[in-house]
C-alpha cells in the first residue's frame, strides 16, 4: 500500500489543485493574534471543510429523527441516510458486507467493544496478548484491564532507534498461549506506518486475531480491509474531516457474530422478556442506543469528500510536506527529530535542545502555529527515547510550505527567546 | 496575552540559572510533585526549623515556566515561617488564576511577573506545581499531583 502511494507520487499530485482545496476549509482563514492560523495538529483532530459542514446543516434542517423505529416519513429519511453512511464506510474500507461496520463513538469506544466482545469472552488466564511499544494509551489501557480481570499476560513488540517495531522480536513472541494482537497502523506520536499486512499474516499463521488501530492510517492511505485480511479495524471521523462523536469498528462478520455484546438496551434486541432477551443481528447488536445519527451521516460526507480527492493524491501530496519539512528541521541545530522511519506518514515529532515542549508550544502559539506538545498518549515511546515529552507537528492534505516556513521562523523564535 | 510578554527576563533567568536548585542531605520534610498532563515532575526538600524554613531546594524535569515557578519559589520562601511560606502559596494561586487584584497590599513581590499566565489556562498548572508540592511538603504529604481534587486523598 505504501510502495503504491511512492510510485504515484510524481503523476498524481500534479494533478490537483491544493490551493483549491485549502480553500474549503474556512476555519484556515482565522488569524490567530493577528498572525495566520497554521493548523499543525492533525494527528489530533483534523478540520472539517464545507461540504462537510454542509451536510450536517441538511441533516439537522431537513432530516432529522430518530432511527430504526417510527414509520413516519422524517425517521424513514434519517434510517435511510444513517444507513448509506454505513455503505459509504464499508466502500471506503472494502469490507465485504455492510454489517461488518459498526458505528462507535470513536476508536477508543471501538476497541473497548473488542476488549469487552471478544477479550472478556475468549481470552482465560494465562493467555497471552501481544501489543506494541509504538501503541497509543487506548490500544493499551483496555488489554490491562482485561489482563488484570483475566490473569492474562501482555507482551510487548520493541522499536529500534528509528522508531520502527522490531518485526523478528514480534514473531518471537507467538506461542501457544498467544491469543490476541492489538497494533497501531501508524503511530501518532512518530507517524511510523508498520507493516501491518505482514504482521496480520504472522498471527494468522497461530489463528490468533489482530485488531489494527487505524486512527491515524485511515486519514492518510487507502484501506482495503479484505486485502490485509486483518480482524479488526478502528477509526474515528474526526481524523478524516468529519465529526467527533463517532467512529468505526470493522470486524469480520464471523468473528462479530460469536462476540458478546457489551453495551445493552434499545435497538440491539430482537425480543425483551423479563426471563430473556434476544439479541439482534449485527451490526445492530453492537449499537445500544440512539446512535449519534448526525455525526454518522457528517461521517458519511467526509467519506465522500477525501474519495473524491482520493487517498492515494493525499498520502503522496502530504509526503512531499513530510520531505519538505524534514529538510527544513534537519538543518536546524538544536532539534532533533525523533521517530526516523523509513516509511512514515506527515508527522514530525522533534526536540529542542534546552527547551521545555510546552515551552516551545506556547511560543509558537504567539505566531498562530499550532503543534502539540506532551506525551501523545504514547509514554511507552516517550520512555523509549528517554524524553518527557516531544513537540509535534502533524501535516494534513490542506497544510502547505508556506506554514512549513512558519514553523521553522517560529522554532528559531523559540531558540532567540532561550538563548 | 502574548507569551512574549510570560517569557520575561526574569523568568528566562530563573529558568537558566534556577537558584536552590538539587537537594537536601538533611530534610525534614519532602514531597514530589507531578503534572500528568505533560509528565512534568518536581522534587521538593526542606528543613523545618522552629517553624521556619531554614533551607529548602528542588530539583525536576519541567518546562521554563515550572522551573522559573520554584526556583523564585525557593528564594521567596527561604528564611520565612511556615505561616507565611502559606500565605504566598495562597496568594500565588489566586494570581495565577487570576483571582487575585495586585492593585490590593500581597506579599508576591517580583512573583507578580507571573500574572500573565492567568491567560494561558493551560500553563497554570506549570507555574503552580512547585507552591502545590511545597503546600504537600509542609503538609508532609510526600506525593502530591496537579490533577489532584483532594490533597488530602493524595498522601502515601
Amino acid at each position: 500500500m505504501n510502495s503504491v502511494n511512492v510510485s504515484l507520487k510524481s503523476e498524481i499530485t500534479s494533478d490537483v489543485d491544493w490551493g483549491r482545496i485549502r480553500s474549503d476549509f474556512p476555519i484556515l482563514d482565522l488569524k490567530i493574534d493577528g498572525k495566520p492560523l497554521a493548523y499543525l495538529d492533525n494527528a489530533a483532530s483534523s478540520q472539517m471543510p464545507q461540504f462537510v459542514i454542509d451536510r450536517l446543516v441538511r441533516y439537522q434542517t431537513k432530516q432529522h429523527a430518530n432511527i430504526n423505529r417510527a414509520v413516519h416519513y422524517l425517521s424513514e429519511v434519517a434510517t435511510q441516510e444513517y444507513h448509506d453512511a454505513r455503505c459509504k464506510l464499508q466502500q471506503f474500507i472494502n469490507a465485504h458486507e455492510d454489517r461488518e461496520v459498526i458505528f462507535t463513538s470513536g476508536t477508543t469506544d471501538s476497541i473497548n467493544l473488542v476488549m469487552q466482545g471478544y477479550g472478556r469472552k475468549f481470552i482465560k488466564a494465562n493467555d497471552e496478548i501481544i501489543l506494541t511499544t509504538l501503541e497509543h494509551h487506548s490500544n493499551i489501557v483496555p488489554w490491562q484491564m482485561l489482563a488484570n480481570e483475566k490473569g492474562a499476560r501482555i507482551r510487548v513488540v520493541p522499536i529500534n532507534d528509528n522508531g520502527e517495531l522490531e518485526i523478528g522480536e514480534y514473531e518471537k513472541l507467538f506461542n501457544e498461549r498467544t491469543k490476541f494482537v492489538g497494533l497501531i497502523h501508524v503511530s501518532n506520536a512518530l507517524g511510523t506506518i508498520n507493516p501491518i499486512k505482514r504482521m496480520i499474516d504472522f498471527a494468522h499463521r497461530y489463528d490468533v486475531p489482530v485488531l489494527i488501530d487505524g486512527a491515524q492510517g485511515a486519514p492518510h492511505m487507502s484501506i482495503d480491509v479484505q486485502a490485509l485480511d486483518c480482524d479488526f479495524y478502528a477509526f474515528s471521523a474526526h481524523k478524516l474531516c468529519g465529526p467527533t462523536g463517532v467512529g468505526i469498528l470493522y470486524g469480520k462478520a464471523a468473528l462479530l457474530e460469536s462476540m458478546q455484546p457489551y453495551k445493552g438496551g434499545g435497538d440491539m434486541i430482537a425480543s425483551v422478556t423479563f426471563e430473556e432477551t434476544i439479541y439482534n443481528t449485527i451490526p445492530h447488536k453492537f449499537e445500544a442506543g440512539t446512535p449519534p445519527i448526525a455525526a454518522a451521516i457528517g461521517f458519511g460526507a467526509a467519506i465522500d469528500y477525501l474519495t473524491a480527492i482520493g487517498l492515494e493524491n493525499i498520502g503522496a501530496y502530504e509526503s512531499t510536506l513530510l520531505d519538505y519539512a524534514t529538510d527544513c528541521l534537519v538543518q536546524i541545530p538544536g532539534v532533533k527529530i525523533i521517530g526516523t522511519a523509513k516509511e512514515k506518514t506527515a508527522v514530525i515529532s522533534f526536540t529542542v535542545d534546552g527547551v521545555h515542549p510546552h515551552d516551545i508550544g506556547t511560543i509558537l502559539n504567539q505566531d498562530g502555529i499550532a503543534v502539540r506538545t506532551g506525551h501523545h498518549c504514547a509514554q511507552p515511546v516517550m520512555q523509549r527515547f528517554n524524553v518527557p515529552a516531544t513537540s509535534r507537528a502533524s501535516f494534513a492534505f490542506y497544510n502547505n510550505k508556506t506554514e512549513v516556513d512558519a514553523l521553522v521562523a517560529g522554532i528559531k523564535t523559540v531558540q532567540k527567546v532561550f538563548l | 496575552m502574548h507569551a512574549n510578554s510570560l517569557y520575561q527576563e526574569v523568568i528566562l533567568d530563573h529558568n537558566r540559572k534556577p537558584r536552590n536548585y538539587g537537594k537536601l542531605d538533611q530534610a525534614s520534610h519532602h514531597a514530589v510533585g507531578h503534572n500528568p498532563l505533560c509528565g512534568d515532575r518536581l522534587d521538593i526538600t526542606l528543613q523545618l526549623e522552629n517553624e521556619q524554613i531554614c533551607d529548602i531546594a528542588f530539583q525536576g524535569e519541567s518546562c521554563a515556566i515550572c522551573k522559573a515557578s520554584a526556583s523564585m519559589m525557593t528564594a521567596a520562601v527561604k528564611g520565612r515561617s511556615r505561616a507565611d511560606a502559606e500565605i504566598l502559596i495562597h496568594e500565588f494561586r489566586e494570581l495565577t488564576t487570576g483571582k487575585l487584584d495586585i492593585g490590593h497590599p500581597h506579599h508576591l513581590g517580583r512573583l507578580t511577573v507571573f500574572s500573565g499566565i492567568r491567560d494561558l489556562p493551560t500553563r497554570v498548572k506549570c507555574a503552580i506545581l512547585p507552591w502545590h508540592t511545597l503546600h504537600a511538603a509542609l503538609n508532609s504529604i510526600s506525593s502530591t499531583s496537579t490533577e489532584a481534587n483532594n490533597e488530602s486523598t493524595q498522601a502515601v
